[in-house]
């Protein structure tokens, strides 16, 4: 790889340095008693529309989305831009379903999706599943997120070996590991702001410099083999890369806001208005989002892949490294170093609360209910920030000791899995029709179908469907969390026939869905 | 009836909106071609893009229209 670019790294370190003391400063911001968890974990549910349009879009819109997307299209061509699709669908989920949890969730100072399920199924194994899925869905997604900040150091022309070649990633894991510590949600809030500011930065500078210096959108879509450029059209008795494209769209849209980071996000508004209104405004992000994949055809049209001081980023990072290479092909140093601050500070911001998050999780619905069930406030709080250091550091040990492949086949299967707790959140944010031990059941047949199925295609994201002689290539997720569905509505009713028990178990009331 | 419905988290004829949005960007057979270009970008990319647009005027609309429904705050 070529020597250690100065400027970018200088550029870098001192954005670095600058969030750094941002995190540990917002301890202070919107000032709350720090050893009570929701203060920590949701930021005493404070945040107005503004704060939470930039902490959702910070929490969504991850580093890794801004590599992995584009990598997508410069790999594979027109089927990354099923993000597109994705993020036009998600805002209607948002502000169909979430405004009711948040209401019930505030009213009875719930502050993890499993809260919610326990406290309206009266379930604590159905709690327990949603618990460990939220779990198990999100540690991969944070090594995900170190795999981003690992591509841009390794960009910066930093190599080594052994651990001076891991050390500046250890060194950005323990400035996101302290200030989450010391001030819980409010760091990733407050770093959010600069996150995207330097995003917007970045990709607006890349969407009008980069076609400029190619000679227009004409001579970069032109430079696009044929086969990358539109989806393959199916052939007969298939529904081929179209229902593919629709399901990962649909699935992953349907997956995205029951991962518990997202929920804590969105807890941590301070009114189901600023909710709505934030569906309203956050497509914002979702127009950058497609410019970015675009970016994936421009590093096709630079012929980065194939420029001899790249090969050695190829060689480490895969497709990953387009972005990275564009953007050193393309920009001044220094303004290089703004846009891999701009993708390790994304990095930083989703990682925090997802850290947090499965803090919470692990916090709330598995000590206090399993292990310690009358902690004083302190003790929570306390407990939550022990490992929110934990789960950051399975995350490194993971990105550090495991081959990347494996973090991103897990996140994957993470997607099928975080999606089977469907039914019972965000539909029992609508209903309490559906049978507790039903819902178990759906969850279990789904998560294994899902799994199963995932395998069978070598932990690829679609799997060909075969029905009465036609085959529906899709997403797994979708396919299982219909089955799961199915299961659900099914067995409901001949479970509640079986059932002794005549009055349904819910603390919660009609009235605590809406202000 | 419908303002009442609607308040308690129910059903706005104004969500029928979503159901256009999310349409008009899975509907793949309707955009998956290269033609027309727009300042060189093939159909296939400018719409969807053009789908983020409809989309937020959709929700932002659905927002105004819903808003009186829900609290003052």
């Amino acid at each position: 790889m070529q020597g250690v670019n100065w400027v970018a790294l200088i550029v870098f370190g001192a954005l670095f340095c600058f969030i750094t003391w941002m995190g540990f400063a917002a301890a202070h911001w919107r000032k709350g008693d720090l050893d009570q968890l929701h203060e920590w974990g949701l930021g005493g549910r404070r945040f107005g529309t503004v704060i939470t349009w930039f902490l959702v879009g910070g929490d969504l819109y991850t580093a890794y989305t801004f590599i992995a997307v584009p990598a997508l299209a410069f790999g594979a061509g027109a089927i990354a831009f099923f993000a597109v699709p994705y993020t036009v669908i998600i805002y209607p989920i948002l502000f169909l379903v979430f405004p009711r949890l948040w209401y019930v969730c505030n009213k009875h100072g719930y502050i993890t999706a499993a809260d919610f399920v326990l406290g309206r199924f009266g379930n604590r194994w159905l709690a327990l599943a949603v618990t460990i899925t939220g779990l198990v869905a999100t540690m991969p997604y944070i090594a995900l997120q170190l795999v981003g900040i690992q591509v841009v150091i390794g960009a910066l022309g930093i190599s080594g070996t052994g651990f001076v070649a891991d050390l500046p990633l250890i060194i950005a894991f323990i400035i996101l590991a302290a200030f989450t510590y010391s001030s819980g949600l409010r760091a990733p809030a407050s770093i959010a702001i600069v996150k995207d500011l330097l995003i917007y930065i970045t990709a607006f500078a890349a969407v009008i410099v980069i076609p400029i210096q190619l000679g227009g959108f004409a001579k970069i879509f032109a430079a696009v083999p044929p086969a990358k450029l539109l989806l393959a059209a199916p052939g007969p008795l298939t529904t081929g890369s179209y229902g593919a494209y629709a399901t990962l769209a649909l699935g992953s849209a349907l997956a995205l806001f029951l991962y518990p980071h997202s929920l804590t996000g969105i807890l941590s508004a301070s009114s189901g208005h600023a909710i709505r209104r934030n569906a309203a405004l956050l497509p914002g992000y979702s127009f950058m989002l497609g410019l970015l994949a675009l970016i994936g055809f421009f590093a096709i049209a630079a012929g980065v892949g194939n420029l001899p001081e790249y090969a050695a980023g190829f060689k480490q990072f895969g497709n990953n490294f387009a972005v990275p290479a564009l953007l050193l092909h393309s920009f001044p140093s220094w303004f290089v170093g703004i846009a891999f601050a701009a993708i390790g500070i994304g990095a930083l911001v989703p990682a925090a609360i997802m850290s947090i998050a499965a803090a919470n999780l692990y916090t709330r619905n598995i000590h206090r209910e399993f292990i310690n069930k009358n902690p004083t406030d302190k003790q929570e709080a306390q407990m939550a920030k022990l490992v929110s250091l934990v789960v950051k550091l399975g995350a490194l040990a993971f990105i550090l000791f495991v081959p990347t492949q494996y973090a991103i086949q897990l996140q994957l299967l993470g997607g099928i899995w975080i999606i089977q707790t469907l039914p019972a959140v965000m539909l029992g944010a609508y209903t309490r029709w559906f049978n507790d031990w039903a819902l178990l059941v759906g969850w279990a047949v789904g998560t294994f179908a899902g799994t199963a199925m995932a395998v069978a295609v070598n932990l690829t994201p679609t799997y060909p469907l075969s029905l009465a002689g036609y085959t529906f290539p899709g997403y797994t997720a979708f396919y299982t969390v219909i089955l799961n569905l199915m299961l659900a509505v099914v067995l409901t009713p001949i479970f509640n026939a079986m059932s002794s028990r005549r009055t349904l178990v819910d603390k919660t009331v009609a009235a605590d869905y809406h202000a | 009836m419908d303002d009442a419905r609607a308040r308690r988290g129910g059903w706005s004829w104004w969500y029928l909106l979503f159901v256009v949005q999310t349409v008009a960007v899975i509907w793949v057979p309707f955009f998956n071609r290269v033609e027309p270009t727009f300042i060189g970008i093939p159909f296939f990319y400018w719409y969807q893009l053009l789908g983020v647009l409809i989309g937020a005027v959709c929700t932002a609309i659905v927002y105004f229209a819903t808003d009186h429904l829900f609290d003052s705050k």
